[in-house]
């Protein structure tokens, strides 16, 4: 009973690396108050970069690329967002859309024939000497592949620079009320631009997770909607780095607990738990709406006297 | 006191001079030649009516704004300032009427914003609280902003300030949102901070105050200077002089004082209270009547309660409490035109269909709405090419024609008006003030609001004027609404 | 300086510029035959009765529903991302009833089934809608969400009480012929949905440009405190009814393409159409008679890349390309039209 429980909680934190990365970018670009609809874009992005630079140079190479192309796709969308003065939803569809076909159009012209999968080797997973000996976590939190470490290094990064510098508290004041960041001398559009750039990096780096760590494969929209499901993530984790890091495993755990269900024999239908995370994200949503976690310039598009 | 003396330990004689200051906004002169010399070590109160120019000075003085002509001086050397930051530089620090405090934040994290680097939460608030201490101002460094009353915020707005070490401080109409009791609280410690070495510029509307706390007393009235005094050498009566002129206002208009009005009551208001949008009860149990063929002058500075009145009024805002009761068809001219009034992006047909656009049914009869359009521009001199015309092309002056002409020309049972002729140019002021006497003289009944009340009084049958969330009827006399305007007896 | 109208002209040039370049580039990265690609492109589209009847229409039919859905909803300030999972809601709702209620004359099941996908279109949206009402919840968010949930719901449909009795495969049984859009012309794919969405488009025109209802949906859209303040509108309530009809469009489309296209429920029923959406919407800048074209354009694009790819090997997905880039360039117009308003 325990290895069932321990391989899923295992598979569960594999498969919520790469949803964790892009919810952590989301997390920081929503946290400067806007919704990037475009993270879906840099993921697959980030996703045939990794294909192409692991192509040259190995794992390594291809998750630099990756990221590369993550932040140059959010780059887009910021320039979009600031220059074409776009609302923020439709900026993030249209970059969305852009990366999906062109990643799929490159994928057919240069790597050929459709149909035929090119494999990259996929990195293994590594063990953690003395900690991944604890019992139950340790396997499950320090056997994983070296991305998985890196999110851990990530979320406490993260949670350390939102809170301990000044950086981070620019980045909140710049979510909660632009006119009074801008009052003391922070340029929040700087800040959005950046943080969606961040978020984009993140996002390319999550799709490098799934192609490198995951598949060992690039597929035509292969992202399936992980960029969408790390706005949920944001959400059921209530904007807080530590509150991300448990929706995201709540995601993850969500796909995986359709085997443990097949392994115990209970005839309960996989769509149900895969369904789950999202209703209650709109439980959260609704039944929060008095003690508000979201900051509250979300959604809300700058007034000139705060640009 | 190492908080308080210069950047070369030096005490300079003034701590900030304003000299022979311009400022123009379009058509509106602003500031002409107003100045303003602020002597080191004392707590200086610059007092004038609404539109008189004190915040505008004040935002010249810390560099928000770059004047037309004139001087600055800050300690005694001449400076150019191209931004606030260059103001903090040197020791300038403002708290303005509307805070700029994140309300999720913690009182340390709002005086932290800005900084650059690590940011330790012990050692910062450490540092709030000390500095709390040593300059007196009660705030604890660990609550939530929003969770402040408005004293306590503005305390930390002051801390804000001080902790980029400000020797100089402005404040800008800072007891228009505080109770009396809060207000005794912040001159005493504006009292105490001067005492320290530290200079303070008061804006203010409330001359009692002023003449009580402050030191030396300087009067803006229509962007000059009209009196620079020390307090003690000034008396109530002398000062109100002083702010509201003696000699009658020059409106510019030769319009004609009107007849009074009929005995039917059009709108009344018994017992209301109302709320604005942030929930702060803002108007308490006001009572008051609209009659047919008059002209009601409504004045009330910032905060009064004045605008919560007028939007009752116009049947844009439900009572808290109490009783409203109003006729069926009003025309409403908000104050924001290019929010409230029209859609920019809509042309003038549209526009006008606007008035009254819940309660049409059925298919909009676009060719009469053009042709009532046509004669909105016809009747009102607007410059527009045709009623096809996007309303955002229109000037500002020609838009509020249109919007008087959409409002007026059914001969609604009321009119409220929010500050009909702000920034209008003198033609269009006088159409439009023409058009409120016809609509009173055909029998509806206007309230007039303005910001300017030698506006108002020609045209006002009665004045009210509103005054700390109560409503007052006063006599149609500059001095009398002036008096009541800032809560003098 | 250079005149607006200038402007926006350059702006219309730099985008078709920018899309020539764009797939001029990778057609020569790919080694792929340009002129070759681009003759099957348009005869795929355009080139023969056969590719405009039953490959062009037919994909532009669904594209007009959920592209009305949301500009609909945008023209009001309502962001209704949902239109994917709305238009799954009513694909599964017409086929459910249309198993149920093949027994009866085609004259009654086809406008009940159809119905049904509205109403299920429109009851997917209300979930949306009554949280942002009641709650305040962005509908950005959650009907992104409603999404997922669709989906997943199809999922389970056509794996479980919807599938067909063999239980191999996960789809349903096909409908019947009852229940089934008529073909417009013998031989050839374009069904009755074609017609339906077009005349829907006039009639969403001529709602907004012509009626009171249309007039209040368009003012709270395009300056919400002004309708208030001014037209005494009451925003929200407005808001509401507009996300409903937005559901209802999407779910209609849903059941035009289940019981006009698909005749079964499957997984992949929508290859995108909700997000594709967005992009027609606001190619035509929202305008309803616009959004007819902007179909057109799309679906045209799509039957002329999968020929394309057929053809001469050149990956379809190419058409997806064009599409965002036809959108940013709006954005960009957009911006150049905005920027030279009077203050």
């Amino acid at each position: 009973m325990s290895s069932v429980v321990g391989e899923f909680l295992q598979a569960s934190v594999r498969t919520a690396t790469p949803l964790a990365l892009a919810a952590y970018g989301e997390l920081v670009a929503e946290r400067a108050g806007v919704i990037n609809l475009g993270l879906e874009g840099a993921m697959i992005a980030g996703a045939f970069g990794a294909l192409v630079g692991a192509g040259a140079g190995g794992a390594g190479a291809g998750f630099l690329v990756a990221v590369l192309a993550g932040a140059a796709t959010a780059a887009l969308m910021a320039m979009v967002v600031v220059w074409l003065r776009a609302d923020a939803v439709i900026a993030g569809t249209a970059v969305t859309l852009l990366a999906l076909g062109l990643t799929g159009t490159l994928y057919r012209a240069l790597y050929g024939v459709q149909g035929a999968a090119l494999s990259v080797p996929t990195i293994a997973p590594i063990l953690v000497p003395g900690v991944s000996q604890l019992p139950l976590l340790g396997r499950v939190l320090f056997e994983q592949p070296v991305v998985t470490y890196a999110l851990y290094v990530v979320a406490a990064g993260l949670w350390w620079w939102m809170t301990r510098t000044h950086g981070g508290l620019a980045l909140r004041a710049v979510g909660e009320r632009p006119v009074a960041a801008a009052a003391a001398g922070i340029s929040p559009v700087r800040v959005r631009a950046w943080a969606l750039v961040f978020g984009g990096a993140m996002g390319g780096l999550a799709g490098g997770v799934l192609v490198l760590a995951q598949v060992g494969t690039f597929a035509e929209g292969m992202s399936a909607g992980r960029g969408f499901i790390a706005i949920a993530i944001v959400v059921l984790g209530r904007w807080s780095p530590a509150g991300v890091a448990g929706a995201a495993l709540l995601f993850g755990a969500a796909s995986q607990l359709q085997y443990v269900f097949q392994s115990l024999g209970w005839p309960v239908p996989y769509q149900l738990f895969l369904a789950l995370p999202y209703v209650l994200t709109l439980l959260v949503l609704a039944g929060t709406q008095r003690r508000n976690a979201a900051p509250a310039a979300l959604g809300i598009a700058l007034t000139e006297e705060a640009r | 006191m190492e908080l308080l003396a210069g950047p070369n330990g030096a005490v300079s004689e003034h701590a900030l001079s304003l000299r022979a200051i311009d400022k123009r906004f379009g058509s509106v002169q602003a500031l002409a030649g107003a100045s303003l010399t602020v002597r080191r070590g004392t707590l200086h109160a610059v007092l004038g009516e609404n539109g008189a120019g004190k915040t505008t000075l004040m935002r010249i003085a810390f560099g928000l704004m770059r004047p037309d002509a004139g001087d600055i001086a800050i300690d005694d050397t001449r400076v150019v300032l191209t931004s606030s930051r260059d103001a903090i530089d040197r020791g300038l620090g403002m708290v303005h009427q509307h805070f700029t405090l994140v309300d999720a934040m913690t009182t340390t994290e709002n005086i932290a914003l800005g900084g650059h680097g690590r940011y330790a939460l012990r050692d910062m608030a450490a540092r709030v609280r000390s500095l709390a201490e040593r300059t007196g101002l009660a705030v604890d460094p660990d609550t939530r902003v929003a969770t402040l009353g408005v004293g306590a915020q503005q305390r930390v707005e002051i801390l804000k300030a001080l902790s980029r070490n400000a020797r100089t401080l402005i404040l800008d109409e800072p007891t228009a949102v505080l109770t009396p009791r809060e207000s005794d609280e912040l001159f005493q410690w504006l009292r105490r901070f001067v005492a320290d070495g530290g200079t303070a510029v008061l804006v203010t509307h409330k001359l009692q105050e002023a003449l009580t706390i402050a030191d030396d007393v300087t009067v803006l009235r229509r962007g000059r200077g009209v009196l620079t005094a020390r307090a003690a050498s000034l008396d109530l009566a002398s000062l109100v002089r002083a702010v509201t002129g003696d000699e009658r206002a020059e409106s510019g208009s030769a319009l004609p004082r009107r007849a009074g009005g009929h005995e039917n009551v059009v709108a009344h208001l018994v017992a209301a209270s109302a709320r604005d949008p942030r929930g702060v009860l803002r108007l308490r149990e006001a009572s008051m009547e609209c009659f047919a063929g008059e002209i009601v002058g409504i004045a009330g500075i910032e905060g009064s309660g004045v605008h919560e009145l007028l939007r009752l009024l116009a049947g844009r805002l439900a009572p808290s409490d109490g009783v409203v009761t109003l006729p069926q068809s009003i025309g409403f001219i908000p104050e924001d035109r290019l929010r409230d009034a029209i859609i920019e992006d809509f042309t003038l047909t549209e526009n006008i269909a606007l008035r009254g656009a819940a309660a049409r049914r059925g298919r909009m009869a676009w060719s009469a709405l053009a042709a009532e359009a046509a004669g909105v521009l016809h009747r009102h001199d607007v410059r527009a090419p045709s009623p096809a015309t996007r309303a955002g092309a229109l000037s500002g002056g020609n838009q509020q024609k249109f919007v008087v002409g959409r409002e007026l020309d059914d001969h609604p049972a009321l009119v409220v008006a929010e500050n009909p002729v702000r920034g209008l140019d003198v033609r269009a002021t006088e159409h439009v003030l023409r058009e409120l006497m016809a609509s009173a003289d055909s029998g509806s009944s206007v309230a007039l609001y303005s910001a300017d009340i030698d506006e108002l009084l020609p045209l006002a049958n009665r004045m009210i004027v509103v005054f700390a969330g109560g409503v007052r009827e006063v006599p149609v006399d500059r001095s009398a609404v002036a008096n009541a305007l800032v809560g003098v007896a | 300086m250079i005149s607006r109208a200038d402007a926006r002209l350059g702006v219309m040039a730099a985008t078709v510029a920018a899309i020539i370049l764009v797939v001029s580039t990778i057609l020569a990265a790919g080694g792929y035959n340009a002129p070759h690609a681009l003759s099957a492109l348009w005869d795929g589209a355009f080139g023969s009765v056969y590719a405009v009847l039953s490959a062009t229409l037919v994909r532009a039919t669904p594209l007009m529903f959920v592209g009305l859905a949301v500009g609909l909803a945008f023209r009001a300030g309502v962001l209704n991302i949902g239109a994917e999972g709305q238009l799954l809601a009513g694909a599964a709702a017409a086929v459910a009833v249309g198993l149920a209620v093949h027994g009866l004359p085609r004259v009654v099941a086809l406008p009940l089934v159809l119905a049904a996908g509205s109403l299920a279109g429109a009851a997917w949206a209300g979930v949306a809608g009554w949280l942002k009402l009641r709650f305040g919840v962005l509908e950005v968010i959650s009907t992104l969400m409603l999404n997922f949930v669709a989906t997943y719901l199809v999922s389970w449909l056509v794996r479980g009480p919807l599938q067909e009795p063999t239980r191999v495969y996960p789809q349903t049984v096909e409908l019947s012929a009852t229940v089934r859009l008529p073909q417009l012309i013998d031989g050839h794919r374009v069904h009755f949905g074609f017609v339906l969405a077009v005349g829907l488009a006039v009639a969403v025109w001529w709602i907004l440009a012509r009626t009171a209802a249309g007039f209040r949906i368009r003012a709270i859209g395009a300056g919400p405190s002004a309708a208030q303040s001014a037209g005494g509108i009451d925003p929200s309530r407005t808001a509401i009814v507009v996300f409903l009809f937005s559901g209802a469009l999407a779910g209609l489309g849903g059941a035009s393409e289940a019981t006009g296209v698909t005749f079964a429920l499957y997984e992949g029923l929508s290859p995108g159409y909700g997000y594709s959406a967005i992009a027609v919407a606001l190619l035509a800048r929202l305008h309803p008679l616009g959004i007819i074209l902007s179909a057109l354009l799309f679906g045209a694009l799509e039957a002329g890349a999968a020929a394309m790819q057929r053809d001469a090997n050149v990956p379809s997905v190419l058409a997806v390309v064009v599409e965002a880039m036809l959108v940013l360039g709006v954005l960009a117009f957009n911006r150049v039209r905005s920027s030279g308003r009077q203050a």
